[in-house]
């Protein structure tokens, strides 16, 4: 049993079939990546995982219990952490408050009115802030508004916004999407070290094989709302099934 | 100091030494001057100046730091006063009881409207609370009579079965609000030369309040409540996948800022002890947004300079007439002087809404961030000219 | 039964008046994106339209006749209107007297100009604001429309009357086989219906059957792949912005007669006619008019005397109950379509 098990997930949009059968296992600590052609029904598996859909048939368990029927805050309680194909960040604070509302979450849980202590007191927890600022090459920009920085540092608190709320698992939607290929070897470099640092389990969904093939212990082809296959990276190369899916998509 | 920051401290102080002065600062005209109309140091409107200083402050709690922007905010402050109004008739005519029960039930009842307006956001939260507030005010008006006294308004009356204290006084009169004894309406008066200074008990009560108000809104903004609350206004998505729901944020803050609208309605009776329903209306809701966006939502000192701007000209600009506007202008000839009346003339007296209305365009067209906003930027403007004339002066030995 | 059928009756004329808002309400969202705060004045200036029409036709000019004195024993001064002088005085009469039918022609134009004037000198610049922008300065603006009537017309209500032969009641009664006298309806809110429901089906076939209405059309439902196409969706939205305003400004004009028009009528109407498009549904256009006719009704309904003794207030309150639990029910709105502003 893995971190992350889905079974026999089903997901129809009126008469489409999003999802039909999906059955999906993340070990833990893996990198585990989900790829598939447009329309494969990547984005819908995602938002089933994090509480925004909910499967019409099947069972979503994580790390034991189901995360089915639960609001998107609930699941993050539960250690699911989520970075979004645009950033997703407060824009109106600056870097540093970004930082210090996982914080309050994580210790708090979703809801604790601390309405007349002053944020300065939290010391414990501004020093965590700096450290993971620090992690992410961030500190300098800590006064910052977060709405002002540049697309990749966006990404970068987005991801250390995530990753100090200590998750076990981080779901990474398309995390290079749109980026030039300099800035997407950065997030690849990025990756590998905060995973190198922690124990995290990786699950990505992307479109870029490159991105991928440098990270991804486990590969998941998805094509028309179901898998095809579940392979380590060397032999989804090759595999005939998942040619067919892309050419068919080309064709 | 009191767990402020520096800057808040001086601003909380600057704003202490501003309200304890104002019979001073308000009253710079001497009582026998033609300019003396200009004067607002007089209690009644300086008890409006804190009161609506307090309810546009409550206001911002909920619109500058969440951006839900309620519509109906009016009507918490009427039920405020009906609640002091009823204690007053039927407890004592001593304010602060008067003052708690309209602050808790102006809370409930933000409570009860804030629990289900806040199931929808943006145009809908707007449109609903608008719903609720108007739906108070035909209610107050129609089958809620026998509470709030329809159109007439509720009143205190010789006749109130008043538990702690008389019904009428010994000369047969309705007594009048006091705290421990001390009236209300009493009223010092220091005469200086030809200055006449006005210092009343009732505007120090509410300018006491509004500064421990004001002080509870900074400590709200700069705590990890308010970070929360500006999150919310700033990325909801993002804060529900960070483990929090928003829900239980925005309906404090709009519970308090409802409290904060109660307490408005509390003082306004305490200073005056009667209550209508058309303080529910929602022009009455519209004003309290204007207050606050035209000092600055989102600000500290906004909503207080908002308030005191607006019922200030509402004061002055209601009381001009042709008369004296003839006055002003005597000196120009006389056809030009007929023709800027006339031009004038609109905007004043009963046109004080029309100007109302402009500025309330003109603000959000060209100065969103408001009086704060344009002083910062009048101060960056300063500033960047002292810059360069700095820049000049050292440059020139080099040459 | 006869009851609910004078009930019926009468909600139609105040619900075809919040259809007919309503619906340009919901043409500005959803072509323009704007929360039009302003609303309620334009059917106000409307309303105002049909009284400036019967001051202008009624303009006279004095003369005076010798041959007859006045109680003071001085000359009697005697208006004319110039109507009466170029059309000769029956005509001309009758031209006073059908003032408010006529101010719909009057209307029209000035409404399209007023319209076109708010969109491009105001409106167009608040598109990318947030929401609440576009509430609060349209909010100024209704406040500034309606000053300025005030400070024209004083005030006080103006009487402004329908035509003699449309001021009568009929018994509409009889004519499903009732007593006589039981549904009394008067002829001019029949009109007013007919009006709104010829109105209503402009509209819709205007957008139905023209290439424009099939562009605006396209246009709510997808602003940015229409302006992809290299249509000049901007240049439509402001004759839309127009359009609008003239059927606000219509459901004025005839509403004159109906309630004297006051200067803060429009503020009366905007904001149930919000609450219509609400429950109606953002953006879906039969969902305003069927909302609006089916509020009008259920707040006539609720001031029969038997349904106010039963719940005392209802009369006053029902629009916003209704509005309040369809928003929390069913948060789209009784026809409007998934995802527009759905939170």
């Amino acid at each position: 049993m893995g971190l992350l098990d889905v079974k026999d997930v089903n997901k129809r949009f009126g008469g489409l079939q999003a999802l039909g059968d999906v059955n999906l296992s993340v070990a833990e600590n893996s990198v585990h990546a989900i790829i598939g052609p447009n329309g494969a029904g990547k984005s819908t598996l995602l938002n089933c995982l994090v509480g925004k859909l909910i499967p019409d048939t099947g069972s979503v368990m994580f790390a034991g219990r189901s995360v089915l029927g639960r609001k998107p805050y609930e699941i993050n309680q539960m250690g699911i952490s989520r970075v979004f194909q645009t950033p997703e960040i407060f824009g109106d604070l600056s870097v540093f408050e970004n930082m210090m509302i996982p914080l309050f979450a994580k210790r708090d849980g979703a809801f604790r009115m601390h309405a007349f202590e002053g944020v300065t007191q939290e010391r414990g927890l501004i020093g965590e802030a700096e450290k993971m600022l620090d992690e992410v090459d961030m500190l300098d920009k800590r006064e910052l508004h977060a709405g002002s920085l540049s697309r990749g540092d966006k990404r970068r608190l987005e991801m250390a916004m995530c990753l100090i709320q200590r998750p076990k698992l981080l779901l990474l939607d398309e995390p290079t999407a749109g980026m030039a290929r300099a800035d997407t070897n950065n997030t690849i470099e990025l990756l590998k070290t905060i995973k190198n640092k922690r124990d995290i389990t990786m699950c990505i969904i992307e479109h870029d094989m490159h991105v991928v093939f440098s990270l991804a212990d486990r590969i998941t082809v998805l094509a028309q709302g179901t898998p095809l296959v579940e392979d380590v990276p060397e032999n989804i190369k090759g595999h005939p099934k998942v040619k067919e899916a892309y050419l068919g998509e080309a064709a | 100091m009191l767990g402020l920051g520096k800057k808040d401290l001086g601003l909380l102080a600057a704003v202490a030494a501003l309200t304890l002065l104002a019979p001073f600062l308000l009253n710079p005209f001497p009582s026998d001057s033609s300019l003396a109309q200009f004067n607002a140091g007089y209690p009644d409107l300086m008890q409006r100046f804190v009161i609506f200083g307090i309810f546009a402050i409550g206001f911002n709690i909920l619109f500058g730091l969440t951006g839900y922007l309620s519509f109906g905010h009016a009507a918490f402050l009427g039920v405020g006063s009906y609640a002091a109004v009823w204690m007053f008739k039927l407890l004592t005519m001593n304010v602060i009881p008067a003052i708690i029960l309209s602050v808790i039930v102006a809370g409930l009842f933000a409570l009860l409207i804030g629990f289900i307006s806040l199931r929808r956001s943006g145009i809908y939260f707007a449109i609903l609370t608008l719903a609720f507030a108007q739906m108070s005010f035909a209610l107050a008006y129609s089958v809620l009579t026998p509470i709030t006294n329809g159109e007439t308004g509720l009143q205190i009356a010789l006749d109130d079965p008043r538990i702690l204290g008389v019904s009428a006084t010994a000369d047969g009169s309705i007594p009048v609000t006091h705290l421990f004894g001390l009236e209300m309406r009493a009223t010092e008066i220091l005469n200086l030369g030809p200055w006449q200074f006005q210092f009343s008990a009732g505007y120090y009560l509410c300018a006491a309040i509004m500064l421990a108000a004001f002080y509870l809104s900074i400590r709200i903004f700069r705590s990890p409540f308010g970070m929360m609350l500006r999150a919310v206004k700033s990325n909801q998505q993002r804060l529900y996948y960070t483990g929090l729901n928003a829900r239980p944020y925005t309906l404090a803050a709009f519970v308090i800022s409802g409290m904060y609208a109660g307490l408005a309605g509390g003082l306004l009776a305490s200073m005056d002890p009667l209550a209508g329903a058309e303080r529910m209306q929602w022009t009455a809701s519209g004003e309290v947004v204007l207050m606050t966006i035209l000092g600055g939502a989102g600000t500290l000192i906004g909503p207080v300079l908002g308030a005191g701007f607006i019922k200030y000209f509402e004061n002055i600009f209601s009381k001009l007439n042709d008369n004296v506007l003839h006055g002003w202008f005597a000196f120009l000839p006389d056809g030009l002087e007929n023709a800027v009346v006339a031009i004038i003339h609109p905007f004043v007296g009963k046109g004080w809404h029309l100007t109302l209305g402009l500025m309330f365009m003109l603000v959000v067209i060209f100065l969103p961030g408001g009086l704060v906003e344009g002083g910062q930027r009048i101060g960056r403007l300063f500033r960047r000219k002292r810059g360069s004339e700095e820049r000049a002066a050292q440059q020139t030995p080099a040459e | 039964m006869d009851a609910l059928i004078l009930q019926t009756l009468n909600g139609l004329d105040k619900g075809s008046a919040y259809a007919l808002i309503a619906l340009g309400l919901t043409l500005i969202f959803g072509t323009l994106g704007v929360v039009n705060f302003a609303h309620g004045a334009l059917f106000m200036i409307g309303a105002f339209c049909a009284v400036t029409l019967q001051r202008i036709l009624s303009a006279s000019y004095v003369t005076i006749d010798d041959s007859r004195t006045d109680f003071l024993g001085n000359p009697m001064e005697v208006e004319t209107p110039y109507v009466h002088a170029w059309f000769g005085e029956s005509v001309g009469a009758g031209i006073i007297e059908w003032s408010v039918p006529l101010a719909i022609l009057f209307s029209i134009p000035v409404m399209l100009l007023i319209g076109f004037v708010m969109e491009r000198g105001l409106i167009k610049h608040f598109y990318k604001r947030p929401h609440a922008d576009q509430i609060l300065v349209t909010f100024g603006l209704a406040i500034v429309l309606q000053e300025i009537v005030k400070y024209f017309y004083g005030a006080n209500p103006i009487p402004t009357p329908a035509p003699d032969a449309l001021t009568g009641s009929f018994d509409f009664g009889v004519l499903l086989g009732f007593d006589p006298n039981v549904i009394i309806y008067p002829y001019w809110r029949l009109v007013y219906f007919a009006f709104a429901a010829l109105v209503i089906g402009a509209v819709f076939s205007f957008l139905q059957f023209t290439t424009f209405g099939m562009v605006v059309r396209a246009g709510m439902a997808d602003r940015e792949t229409v302006g992809l196409l290299g249509i000049n969706i901007d240049k439509r939205f402001t004759i839309m912005f127009g359009i609008a305003a003239a059927v606000a400004g219509l459901a004025g004009v005839m509403y004159a007669p109906i309630n004297s028009p006051n200067y803060h009528m429009g503020m009366d109407f905007l904001v149930l006619s919000f609450v219509v498009v609400v429950v109606g549904g953002m953006g879906s256009l039969p969902g305003a008019v069927l909302a609006g006719f089916l509020l009008g009704i259920l707040e006539s309904f609720a001031s029969m005397t038997q349904v106010i003794n039963l719940i005392p207030g209802i009369n006053q309150i029902i629009i916003y109950v209704v509005a309040i639990v369809v928003l929390l029910v069913r948060p789209r709105g009784l026809m409007g379509r998934k995802g527009v502003m759905e939170e």
